[in-house]
């Protein structure tokens, strides 16, 4: 997070007073002592935002002015429509200008938002989006000043008949503060859209095509977000357009409070302080998600501290003792059995073992928990016996308080249907496939994962499946290797789906595979956001929405060999019957013509053929089946921007669900059902509080109030309450589908 | 078209109306082929002859794996009955290309080698019960043979003495009907493997010293060498010498020669000579003539892997067989019937031979 933040805290925090006797005196020391400016640590660090080098500062550049472009219109409820040009001006240098559709932003703040690093409003919340740390679009035009010494040009309008500015904005890099350059700055600039911003920054880069270029950046993120009409005109080559397939933005997602297990240390201490003359109790009650009243007295107890005290008053020990408590309910052990046989091969120490990637542990924690079950945290790993594990679980949970994990109304995923919407804008292919998980929690933070895929038709068939990651929508071009998505799909056994695939290996086929994480608060492995850090918790959702699809592509793969074997037998014995009555019209005299309709009509008792037309009068069939179902389901909504009545739909999708159905039930029996595998997308749920409750109710989840624990480690699953529509509810009517199935 | 000729054709249009027949009923039209495997072929203790079993494994048409077999077959059979209707016979290497074409629109052939369309006829002469020969096909001529005998071939007067050093060229058809033996004064039929080991005995005019029909299989006898042995052997009564390498493969082209083979059991009736005597090369030669060791050749796995099969064939389960094969085994050497060369360059036709006859050193 903060990286630059924190740092210029702590640095000023810790800078020490010159002792007397040194070679300088507190006071000569002083007068070099000042704010470490973040513009000014921005130069000095520019690879930690992703300006490394000059093809990564271009796709940074647009990534940044895209990003803020789809939050902005997401907040304001605008369906965006967003234009990006980039032009190559001189060699090496390019002018990217990106125009959005969205609310527009008052002049007064135009100078701080493009030229201030760390202003914005993303930062100061609790909510899933893309941009989180203010620092991204501020950090691009100042890359842009710092190679081409040219301001960043800015047009916005705030809405119909209003004015339109245009401003040209520096970032002074020593003081942090905005200039504005432009002479003409208080003239209004005609502009015919009714609202919206244009961002124009000239920088050195380098385009180029490829894996991590600006050009996949952009189609990616096309697929992560249907409800976006984009535009793209790249510095070489034709121009893109990509019109929108969905017309409802997504869901906007809820601001929450901060959790307990999520806080750091500068936010407790800023919320304490700012408190007034509230206690530390009613504090954390009410500044934190899912602090009961019991839970802030034990939170209190456990840290020593009086809950009546007033919250301000709380001193530094206090407030880092009331800390550890808070975060150490979010540590977590490996089940028991994995950890002792870890430990057992391990050559690291305990503390080591502790504090591994995603156990939550802080060090203090992992220690403390160590020494009160009576070990020594430095001790060997693999010398420690299984009795004093047992006792390393008990001091665990001796030092935990138990706190609900956050509500899921923070998290938005794209949803099954759209995520099709989006493969197909992107993909030609035969099959597409999504499946959104319910939300689950890691480390306290809730989030959902979605995987789609796009296969057959024109991907590419003798090369590794194509991945696409994404991270609360926005694509993930670097780092694939190191990152949490990665290695889930690697995990998963494609072969079983019909696929080839080398050990540790990406698939190979014609396979696109789409991964979604949304969450308020995703683990990146670094601050470059480049890569998800390997949570179990995530690692294991992720492969299980994977494996969904991957069951629904096996079916569709092994239903088109069946096809394929069929229409290969009917054409083989087609063609010998020809050739056949040939010969038995030479030998006997009998009409050829007659022989073979023989032939034939004795066919058809002995070969089993498919009941479609044969390939070649448009494709192999099957496929377009599921091209047929979604696209179906588009045309009902497209004609006027409204749902379709509720009746309507929820009839459709019984239908669609009992031919599912019945093409399960027949699977076996292949060419039968050949045709009807297919309905890749997901049965949509009727929306909640239509009356159509009673099935959700019946499998155990309440409307938006329970969770459910369903494994040791802390895994758990809840339905989010009725205002936040989608996923997760699907899931639940369809895993409610699947158990009356087995019932 | 003699009688034989229309029993055939019958056969060849019977196959065809079975299977219009089927395919009429809905059935799925099959033909039942004899099997020809080891499987299927057992030893006639009392003949000394193989035969053919009684199973037969089914080709149905309708069937993603037998179908174009099948097919084949009618395509061969179509074939046939044009050569008998009129009065030609063809090589099967005529009748590969004549049925060769490409199926449809496809790319894919109906014969794609000859290797494809050999089996197919053999199939048909066991599934009709019918001779290669009464099909109107013939294989090329292999083999050679000379001797003091004058044979009438399709019309022809054929001094068999007065061959030079080629000799007559067995054809592959040596039924009664093209091929009548005459006069002779041979006493017995020296059968040789090797064309040049013929060649060697015509130089040195064997055949006439010693009164004998001297012939040669090039290899493995084929149909025509065979039928012609057993003919020899049973309406002049001469009694059948074999003279092979001494190896598995050698031994194995003489017990077809007085057994009949596998693939073919069904014509063994009337191609084996059950009483075809081995004359050698044997394994216990290279002592009794004290062939030096360095013209041996050493078995090779392949080898070692063939000599074990002929171990448990039937009709090499007579001890002294048994004793023959283990032999090589043990030594693990092989002869060429060449190696007797080292030995001088008519020991052959001077020594070998003539010794081993008057000393009934043969297996039978």
């Amino acid at each position: 997070m903060t990286t630059d933040g924190t740092a210029d805290e702590t640095k000023e925090a810790t800078t020490p007073s010159a002792a007397p006797g040194r070679r300088a005196t507190a006071e000569a020391m002083a007068t070099k002592q000042r704010d470490i400016s973040v513009s000014e640590f921005f130069t000095k660090n520019r690879h930690l935002l992703g300006f490394d080098n000059p093809a990564k500062a271009l796709l940074t550049t647009v990534k940044e002015a895209v990003d803020n472009a789809l939050d902005a219109c997401e907040e304001a409820g605008i369906a965006p429509s967003i234009e990006v040009q980039i032009d190559e001006v001189s060699e090496g240098r390019y002018r990217v200008r990106v125009e959005d559709n969205g609310p527009g932003i008052v002049k007064e703040q135009i100078p701080k938002i493009f030229a201030k690093l760390l202003y914005g409003s993303k930062f100061h919340r609790l909510r899933q989006s893309r941009g989180q740390q203010g620092i991204g679009i501020s950090a691009a035009g100042m890359y842009g000043q710092l190679t081409t010494g040219r301001p960043v040009v800015v047009v916005s309008k705030i809405g119909e008949g209003r004015p339109a500015w245009r401003l040209e904005v520096r970032i002074d890099a020593r003081t942090n503060n905005p200039e504005v350059l432009n002479k003409d700055r208080d003239k209004t600039v005609p502009w015919e859209k009714d609202h919206g911003t244009a961002v124009e920054i000239e920088l050195t880069g380098l385009y180029r095509a490829g894996r991590t270029s600006v050009d996949a950046y952009l189609e990616q993120t096309v697929v992560a977000n249907p409800h976006l009409e984009l535009k793209y005109k790249p510095p070489r080559g034709a121009s893109s357009h990509w019109p929108r397939v969905a017309d409802t933005l997504p869901p906007e997602a809820q601001e929450i409070k901060p959790h307990p297990h999520g806080v750091e240390l500068g936010m407790l201490i800023k919320i304490l302080h700012e408190a007034g003359a509230r206690t530390v109790h009613q504090t954390l009650v009410e500044e934190f998600s899912r602090v009961t009243d019991a839970v802030a007295t034990e939170l209190c107890q456990r840290a020593g501290v009086d809950p009546a005290m007033l919250a301000p008053k709380m001193d530094g020990p206090q407030i880092e003792a009331l800390h550890g408590v808070m975060v150490s309910s979010q540590a977590v052990l490996p089940p028991l059995r994995r950890f002792a046989t870890r430990l057992a091969k391990s050559e690291r120490t305990l503390r080591d073992e502790m504090l591994d990637e995603g156990s939550g542990f802080s060090q203090g924690l992992a220690d403390g928990v160590a020494r009160r079950a009576e070990i020594e945290p430095t001790a060997k790993a693999k010398l420690v016996t299984p009795a004093q594990i047992e006792k390393l679980y008990a001091s665990l949970a001796q030092s935990q308080v138990k706190i609900l994990p956050p509500p899921a109304t923070c998290v938005v995923p794209v949803g099954e249907e759209l995520i099709i919407g989006g493969l197909k804008r992107r993909f030609k292919a035969e099959f597409f496939a999504a499946h959104t998980r319910p939300p689950a929690v890691y480390r306290g933070n809730p989030f959902v994962v979605e995987a789609g895929i796009a296969f057959g038709g024109e991907l590419a068939k003798d090369e590794a499946a194509d991945l696409l990651r994404f991270a609360n929508r926005v694509p993930l071009l670097y780092q694939p290797r190191a990152c949490g998505i990665t290695e889930a799909v690697l995990k998963v056994d494609w072969k079983s789906y019909g696929l080839q695939q080398r050990k540790g290996e990406l698939p190979v086929g014609p396979l696109a595979i789409f991964v979604h994480l949304a969450s308020v608060w995703v683990p990146f492995t670094s601050e470059a956001k480049e890569a998800v850090a390997h949570y179990d918790e995530i690692v294991k959702e992720i492969r299980a929405a994977l494996m969904e699809c991957g069951r629904k592509l096996g079916t569709f793969v092994k239903a088109k060999d069946a096809e394929r074997w069929e229409l290969e037998r009917k054409t083989l014995f087609e063609k010998y019957i020809r050739e056949l009555a040939t010969s038995i019209h030479a030998i006997t005299g009998v009409a050829e013509q007659k022989v073979a309709e023989d032939f034939q009509a004795a066919m058809t008792k002995h070969v089993h053929l498919p009941t479609r037309a044969p390939a070649g009068e448009g494709g192999v069939s099957g496929a377009p089946a599921a091209i047929e179902a979604s696209e179906a389901s588009e045309e009902a909504r497209s004609p006027s921007d409204l749902p379709p009545a509720q009746g309507e739909d929820t009839a459709a999708e019984t239908d669609e669900g009992s031919a599912a159905e019945a093409a399960r039930d027949d699977s076996d029996d292949a060419p039968a059902s050949v045709t009807s595998v297919a309905p890749i997308k997901a049965p949509k749920a009727p929306r909640m509080g239509d009356g159509d409750d009673e099935e959700q109710m019946s499998f155990g989840f309440g409307s938006g109030s329970a969770f459910e624990d369903v494994t040791p480690n802390k895994t758990r699953r809840y339905t989010r309450p009725a205002a936040s529509a989608g996923a997760a509810k699907k899931a639940t009517v369809r895993d409610a589908a699947k158990h009356s199935d087995r019932t | 078209m003699d009688e034989r000729d229309e029993k055939t054709l019958k056969k060849i249009t019977d196959l065809a109306y079975q299977a219009l027949v089927s395919a009429r009923m809905g059935k799925n039209p099959s033909l039942e082929i004899p099997v020809r495997a080891l499987s299927n072929v057992n030893f006639d203790e009392e003949a000394r002859v193989i035969r053919m079993g009684e199973s037969k494994q089914s080709r149905a048409f309708f069937h993603f794996k037998q179908a174009k077999a099948y097919m084949q077959t009618f395509l061969i059979a179509e074939r046939c009955k044009k050569l008998i209707e009129a009065g030609a016979t063809t090589s099967i290497r005529d009748i590969y290309y004549d049925a060769k074409h490409t199926i449809g629109n496809t790319k894919e052939n109906t014969f794609d080698e000859q290797a494809e369309s050999d089996p197919i006829i053999e199939d048909l002469e066991v599934t009709i019960d019918a001779l290669r020969e009464e099909l109107h096909l013939r294989a090329e001529n292999k083999g050679a043979m000379v001797g003091p005998m004058t044979v009438r071939d399709t019309g022809d007067e054929i001094d068999l003495r007065r061959m030079g050093s080629g000799g007559w060229s067995v054809p592959s058809i040596v039924e009664e009907n093209r091929i009548q033996f005459r006069s002779h004064e041979a006493e017995y039929v020296l059968f040789v493997e090797k064309g040049a080991v013929w060649q060697r005995l015509n130089e040195d005019r064997y055949w006439k010293t010693n009164r004998c029909m001297l012939i040669h299989g090039g290899g493995m006898a084929a149909r025509g060498t065979r039928r012609l042995l057993r003919r020899m052997h049973e309406e002049l009564n001469l009694p059948v010498y074999v003279v092979t390498d001494n190896d598995p493969w050698g031994f194995y082209i003489y017990s077809v020669i007085k057994q009949g083979s596998i693939n073919l059991a069904y014509e063994s009736m009337r191609m084996a000579v059950p009483r075809a005597r081995f004359l050698g090369i044997s394994s216990f030669d290279a002592d009794r003539f004290n062939l030096k060791s360095n013209v041996s050749i050493a078995l090779t796995d392949e080898d070692e892997k063939r000599a074990e099969q002929l171990l448990k064939y039937d009709w090499f389960k007579d001890r002294r067989w048994q004793d023959e094969i283990n032999r090589m085994k043990k030594t693990e050497k092989k002869y060429e019937i060449e190696a007797l060369s080292s030995l001088g360059i008519r020991f052959i036709t001077e020594e070998y031979l003539p010794h081993k006859i008057k000393s009934r050193l043969w297996l039978d």
